[in-house]
């Protein structure tokens, strides 16, 4: 708590201000864009801040993930389509109410709300994330190994769409990472004879061809596609009417967001769905909800940009991504050569607590450019997807060949893309793939250095108690959509 | 999003085997298969230089977990059905196919006359007609991006035929 004076220290540096400011932007640019995103746009750049300093590569990555999920809502509201999947929510009652000639009152309530949420979930990551790391000091592998095991059945169970299928697309992620020359023996796996293989498979052309390269694709399906936008004259503050009917409704999706980012899987749009549920479950006028609820608003965006800042608290104290999005920003740490986990606390406290300031600022900033800009912004979804996306290819072509200046890197992005394309299509999600192969080193090193403290016997995960609660939060975390399913059909 | 119809109504003809659970199933079935063999080509370690595991253990227990996940996903599967997608349009075979030109390209011309080529027809076939447009995003953003990462980022991109006659 001695460090919480470092967090204003961002707003001394000029450098770290102009780098929030454009982050910011960029992050609102994205967010508005369906199709792109944070996470996309956060591989995107990744590239661009090898010429930063660690500090403010992290401050950009972590300004665009902010504003980029606030940003999904001026799309939603405006166009019925969320620009982020964590704004899927904010369409149901956005649209209905911009319809009705309140796209101003919508755009700012979703401001509003998304402000107040960014801003309590940092507080929990500036006071949670310290004390989780101080737990992580007792961690030895094994509890590495059965934390990251519980942080994939987690992504699983609640993560969006079919259970099964979310730890088929984990698993893939994790064989990926171990493409290459295995780390404890240098023995080849899955190189097929290709020296470039060896080094393994990086992070850039998985999540470029993932995100990015499988949108494209996605895009070409839908070129005839017809947007009905709604015109905002001017973005609106809330009235204090406004507040009265949802302020109880903002501080529990604050709640609900910042708890479930936490969570090891896709928080935003989790939170945004469950926000939105609860909105509608506590309001004395839950029939309103659909048509144009300014609470079913407040909701859904609280809950997705509170979201934000619980994520990054296990993603900052122990290394495990709590999204996709903070899969890249862990990404970007580690290329910077910063390693997440307790010892990052206790030896680069004026690093960390410049992280908090600066998602601090950025959901400030976000704010004033939302709240006076979201009408230029709304334009940007004016540009036609015909040029929009061979920019976004020639971009992502560059910046994957640029990490390791490797063709393969390139190619391999394609084939990604195709992959991605046709899981999305089949309802098997692209994040734990992501998550997978961000773990998928942490997975297999943890269990084979605990295999050689236990000598190869298994049964010795069950003796260590932390490592064992895991694996039974996790035995419950796969369990649970079971229990749901039979609850449902029980009810029926 | 895309407009999906429930497969028990549209697939009632159809066998089972052209059901898009069993081939996908089937798809992966056959991946994690070959693959499975793969590993059993993988070098063993002597058991002294052995940490815990052989390194083909964990990518072995990988696809057999993918392999049995996928079988429950698919008898799941002929208890709910999943949803039929709308047939892919004539655009996306295109941008598939630009993507081949690309590859080709960038591998045997050059890198950013595979950009600009892949642009022009992705840009093409999805509507754009007007040829200002077309050239500023085939040439005039490729460039950009070209002077971008070579000038800030100090990248220095695949030699080819147009490339060579910046680097001289």
């Amino acid at each position: 708590m001695e460090n919480l004076g470092l967090i204003f220290a961002p707003l001394f540096s000029y450098k770290l201000l102009i780098v929030l400011f454009f982050g910011t932007i960029f992050g609102l640019v994205l967010g508005v864009l369906p199709g792109l995103g944070p996470t996309t746009g956060g591989a995107l750049i990744l590239p661009f801040t090898m010429t930063l300093d660690p500090l403010s590569a992290i401050v950009l990555l972590t300004a665009i993930y902010c504003a980029g999920t606030y940003g999904g809502a001026i799309t939603a509201i405006l166009i019925n389509t969320p620009g982020t999947p964590a704004a899927a929510a904010t369409c149901l009652d956005g649209y209905p109410l911009a319809q009705k000639g309140e796209a101003g009152r919508a755009l700012g309530m979703a401001t509003v709300s998304s402000v107040i949420g960014g801003i309590a979930s940092v507080v929990v990551l500036i006071f949670f994330a310290p004390l989780l790391a101080n737990l992580a000091y007792e961690f030895g592998q094994p509890e590495y190994f059965a934390l990251a095991i519980f942080g994939l059945t987690m992504l699983a169970s609640i993560g969006e769409g079919s259970p099964i299928k979310n730890l088929i697309a984990g698993a893939f992620g994790i064989l990926i990472s171990t493409v290459g020359k295995d780390f404890m023996t240098s023995i080849d796996r899955f190189t097929f004879g290709i020296n470039e293989l060896t080094e393994g498979i990086g992070f850039i052309p998985v999540v470029v061809g993932l995100f990015a390269i499988s949108e494209m694709l996605t895009q070409s399906t839908l070129i005839n596609q017809i947007f009905n936008r709604v015109a905002l004259k001017a973005v609106k503050l809330p009235s204090i009417d406004d507040y009265k009917k949802t302020w109880k409704t903002i501080i529990r999706s604050s709640g609900i967001g910042s708890f479930i980012g936490v969570l090891p899987a896709e928080g935003g749009t989790v939170a945004s769905l469950i926000g939105y549920a609860e909105a509608k479950r506590w309001s004395k006028k839950p029939e309103d909800f659909g048509k144009g609820s300014i609470e079913g608003i407040a909701g859904a965006e609280a809950a997705n940009n509170a979201a934000t800042g619980g994520a990054m608290v296990p993603t900052l104290a122990l290394g495990i991504p709590g999204s996709a999005t903070t899969a890249v920003i862990l990404t970007g740490l580690i290329i910077h050569g910063v390693r997440p986990g307790p010892d990052l606390f206790r030896e680069q406290p004026e690093f960390l607590y410049g992280i908090f300031g600066s998602m601090l600022i950025a959901n400030i900033l976000f704010f004033v450019l939302g709240f006076f800009g979201a009408k230029i912004f709304a334009r940007i979804t004016l540009v036609p997807n015909k040029l929009l996306w061979p920019m976004i290819f020639a971009v992502s072509v560059c910046g994957t060949y640029s990490l390791n200046q490797s063709i393969i890197d390139v190619w391999l992005m394609l084939l990604f893309g195709v992959i991605g394309f046709f899981m999305r299509r089949y309802g098997f999600s692209v994040v734990p793939v992501i998550i997978g192969l961000i773990l998928g080193e942490l997975v297999e090193g943890t269990l084979r250095q605990s295999l050689v403290i236990f000598d190869g016997n298994w049964l010795m995960f069950l003796q260590r108690p932390i490592a064992l609660t895991f694996f039974v939060l996790s035995l419950i975390a796969l369990s649970f959509p079971l229990i749901k399913r039979k609850k449902k059909n029980d009810k029926v | 999003m895309n407009d999906v119809h429930n497969e028990k109504g549209t697939n009632k003809s159809l066998s089972l085997f052209f059901k898009s659970s069993f081939i996908v199933s089937a798809v992966i079935i056959l991946i994690s298969s070959i693959l499975l063999y793969f590993t059993f080509t993988f070098d063993i370690v002597p058991p002294i230089l052995n940490r815990g595991i052989q390194p083909a253990t964990f990518p072995k227990a990988l696809l057999i977990l993918i392999i049995a996940l996928t079988l429950l996903t698919y008898f799941i599967s002929l208890k709910n059905p999943w949803k039929n997608e709308k047939k892919l349009p004539n655009s996306f075979y295109i941008t598939l196919l630009s993507f081949v030109v690309f590859i080709t390209v960038s591998k045997f011309l050059d890198f950013f006359l595979g950009i600009a080529l892949l642009s022009i027809i992705v840009s093409y076939f999805w509507g754009e007609r007007r040829v200002a447009y077309l050239i500023m995003v085939s040439i005039i953003f490729p460039l950009i991006v070209f002077v971008f990462f070579e000038t800030i980022l100090g990248l220095r991109f695949p030699p080819g035929i147009i490339t060579n006659l910046y680097y001289g």
